[in-house]
């Protein structure tokens, strides 16, 4: 048993905020009220902390099976932890790809035996990740997947795509978009417009985005499936989701937190950890990113963890790979940039990084409720850090946040009743 | 006076977007007074003696290749040449570890030609010894558009408020970004002139006009610097066709006829003859191509001597 004294409980399903106790038995949240008498096995003095549910991060590539020199299961749900993050769903891009019941079992064998937070799987729509055919989607859900995506690239057959989410639908799996039409993205590096052409890099236009999240969401209404779109970047986006929504479709929709808190200029110097897919882009879309997660038009906040080699990045601008990672940063960042400038109250953060991931994924996580899971942070949202290189525990070092001036840090991460992490 | 010249401290020349109107000017300045060396019976002076210079090429160049040759060669440099084949495709040795091989071997200036943008600056982070861009990518050619500055002040008495219009493939030109730096940073009037496949996205925000039509843009022009095409680099399949873009851009007497009558002609080479200008205008009166050639191994020369008494690393 262990008891949470005197924290600032916050709970996204209902809204609360408020001064509470709460007390975990046997991998659970046992009671949740003012002045809990009952005796722990331990206390925590969580006064002037805020408690609330462990992050469900919906967008981590964790390189294995295959690249194992990028980052582990071990590896990235250990990173995970000390960001807060207590479930991921894993995406499929991995060697080989998460395309076949096979494939499956063996993540499934290397996550019994190394995960350190819960991993959930999520399967690809094409076989290889190729856009040719489809997975075979009703055996991939009869292994556990929760969603199926070709994140890192998008479905270009629209037939394709319409078969995918009909099956989907029938299986009960979310389809996830990574919405990039790569007849316009061409073979651009950075955001279009003025900072790729005084870098003289090739630039990747919004349209490249937003007109694959147009088709993706009318293929989706007229499939009758629920679609997720992945990393939303651009302001264009935005808006063709929050009409989807108006209309009634079922859209959901992330951003990731380098897309509300950098914008182009971060390139200029050619600094490798800045390049993205997609692209860090202009003032105007950050500011459309940052009201799209208050209006809430953007449901989710992941951190698209991206790991790649120091070797991979340090390298001729064209060359490095793009990716940032992000599960030690997620948390700080969202409190540095939307909690501290008032965009999002602190339930309304807690939603986009808990509640509403796990209800998109239909898990039951992301609740405080007595009797859900005790999977808990407690965060100290004052500290005030600036984050290092050698902070990371995540075997990738390529975080565009490196020298970046934080605030809020995780404390405590519990998971399933137990202390996971101690900051 | 001495006192108060400004004095160079970069280890690196990477471009002209990082440097400050005065910077350029001591270039310029440094440029004048090693010109006169090339004129001389014995074209040698001992300024880099006991020095090397490597020129590490990643793209084929002869031009600029051999014209910083001879200037580390009249500054009685020792000059290693380089060429390293490549492919799109990455492989063998990284560019740092290839800087840093150059570097033990002793040198004192890397001088690079690579076909990414970025690629200069990456180098000279990642060495001590300095680095001198001779072209990365789209992105800039600093020494070019320094020798096209010097003789364009050399024949016009000065930079500031004059017309220049840069014609040809704007959007894949390092030659032009450059010029666009350095003469709007001297207080040139710049305009490019190209079809609007050509031009890249928000061109004007680096403060330049943008014009589609070149008799329009010759109008008041005291100079116009014509790029060289590079029809190769149509990867869409998008760029007028040869003949096409002569009719519509090509520098042509008749065109010259209507626009200043001493306005100076500039090509950074090598010249397609019937495709960028006309026969005749290249060999005309306007022309000053193969002066700017000549300027090339001063400005050169003087980059060099700079550089290699600078210590700042580049960020």
């Amino acid at each position: 048993m262990i008891l949470i004294k005197n924290g600032r409980v916050v709970d996204p399903v209902n809204d609360t905020d408020k001064e509470q106790d709460v007390l975990l038995d046997d991998g659970k949240i046992f009671k949740l009220a003012k002045n809990i008498k009952e005796k722990a096995d331990q206390v925590i003095d969580a006064r002037g902390k805020i408690v609330m549910p462990g992050i469900v991060d919906m967008h981590v590539h964790l390189r294995e099976p295959g690249r194992e020199d990028k980052e582990t299961v071990r590896s990235a749900t250990k990173a995970g932890l000390k960001g807060g993050v207590t479930s991921i769903l894993a995406m499929p891009n991995t060697q080989p790809a998460i395309d076949t019941v096979g494939n499956i079992k063996l993540l499934k064998a290397i996550i019994k035996k190394s995960a350190q937070a819960n991993v959930f799987i999520s399967g690809a729509i094409t076989v290889g990740r190729l856009g040719r055919e489809l997975t075979s989607i009703s055996d991939l859900k009869k292994e556990g997947i929760l969603a199926i995506t070709d994140d890192g690239s998008s479905v270009d057959e629209e037939e394709l795509l319409l078969k995918a989410l009909t099956e989907a639908k029938e299986n009960k799996v979310l389809t996830i978009c990574h919405c990039e039409d790569k007849a316009l993205s061409h073979n651009g590096v950075v955001n279009l417009g003025f900072t790729s052409t005084i870098l003289g890099l090739r630039g990747i236009s919004n349209e490249s985005e937003y007109k694959r999240v147009e088709r993706d969401i009318k293929i989706a209404e007229k499939a009758g499936a629920s679609i997720h779109i992945a990393h939303v970047s651009c302001k264009e986006s935005v808006d063709i989701i929050a009409r989807a929504k108006k209309k009634g479709i079922r859209v959901s929709a992330e951003t990731a937190p380098h897309y509300f808190s950098l914008d182009e200029t971060a390139l200029l110097g050619y600094d490798t950890k800045m390049k993205i897919n997609p692209p860090l882009r202009n003032k105007d879309d950050v500011v459309a990113i940052r009201e799209g997660l208050k209006s809430g038009v953007i449901d989710v906040i992941a951190s698209d963890h991206a790991p790649h080699t120091d070797s991979e990045k340090d390298i001729e601008f064209d060359h490095a790979e793009f990716g940032t990672i992000g599960l030690e940063t997620e948390l700080a960042v969202s409190i540095t940039e939307l909690i501290s400038s008032g965009l999002l109250n602190w339930p309304g953060l807690a939603k986009k990084l808990t509640y509403n991931p796990s209800r998109i994924l239909g898990l039951d996580k992301g609740t405080l409720k007595e009797g859900s899971a005790a999977d808990i942070i407690i965060v100290d949202p004052d500290k005030e850090w600036t984050l290092k290189r050698q902070d990371f525990i995540s075997k990738s070092k390529n975080s565009v946040f490196i020298g970046k001036k934080l605030k809020g840090r995780v404390d405590y991460t519990i998971l399933k009743g137990k202390i996971v992490f101690k900051g | 006076m001495a006192t108060n010249k400004p004095k160079w401290i970069r280890k690196d020349l990477l471009g002209l977007g990082d440097l400050s109107r005065e910077e350029i000017e001591l270039i310029l300045d440094t440029a004048y007074s090693f010109k006169e060396i090339s004129t001389r019976q014995i074209k040698k002076v001992p300024a880099l003696r006991g020095k090397m210079v490597v020129n590490l090429f990643y793209e084929p160049s002869t031009r600029t290749r051999v014209s910083f040759e001879v200037a580390a060669k009249r500054l009685s440099a020792d000059v290693i040449n380089v060429a390293v084949e490549t492919s799109s495709v990455k492989k063998g040795e990284t560019l740092a570890d290839t800087g840093r091989n150059i570097q033990a071997l002793k040198a004192d200036i890397i001088v690079v030609r690579h076909n990414c943008s970025g690629a200069a600056l990456m180098l000279a982070r990642h060495l001590d010894i300095s680095v001198v861009n001779a072209g990365d990518g789209w992105h800039e050619h600093p020494t070019q558009a320094l020798l096209d500055i010097f003789t364009l002040k050399e024949k016009m008495g000065k930079i500031s408020g004059l017309n220049v219009v840069i014609v040809g493939d704007i959007a894949h030109s390092r030659v032009a970004r450059s010029n666009i730096w350095g003469l709007t940073k001297l207080g040139a009037n710049v305009v490019v002139c190209a079809p609007p496949v050509l031009i890249p996205a928000a061109i004007e925000q680096m403060g330049v006009r943008i014009s589609h039509n070149i008799e329009e843009a010759l109008e008041n022009a005291d100079a116009v610097n014509v790029l060289r095409m590079q029809f190769e680099r149509d990867e869409l399949g998008a760029f007028p066709k040869q003949m096409e873009y002569f009719r519509n851009f090509g520098i042509t007497k008749e065109r010259l006829g209507k626009a200043k009558r001493d306005i100076i002609v500039m090509h950074p080479g090598p010249l397609n003859r019937g495709i960028e200008m006309s026969s005749e205008v290249a060999d005309g009166a306007n022309s000053v191509i193969l002066e700017q050639v000549t300027n090339g191994i001063a400005v050169r020369m003087a980059v060099l001597f700079l550089v290699a008494q600078g210590r700042e690393k580049s960020r």
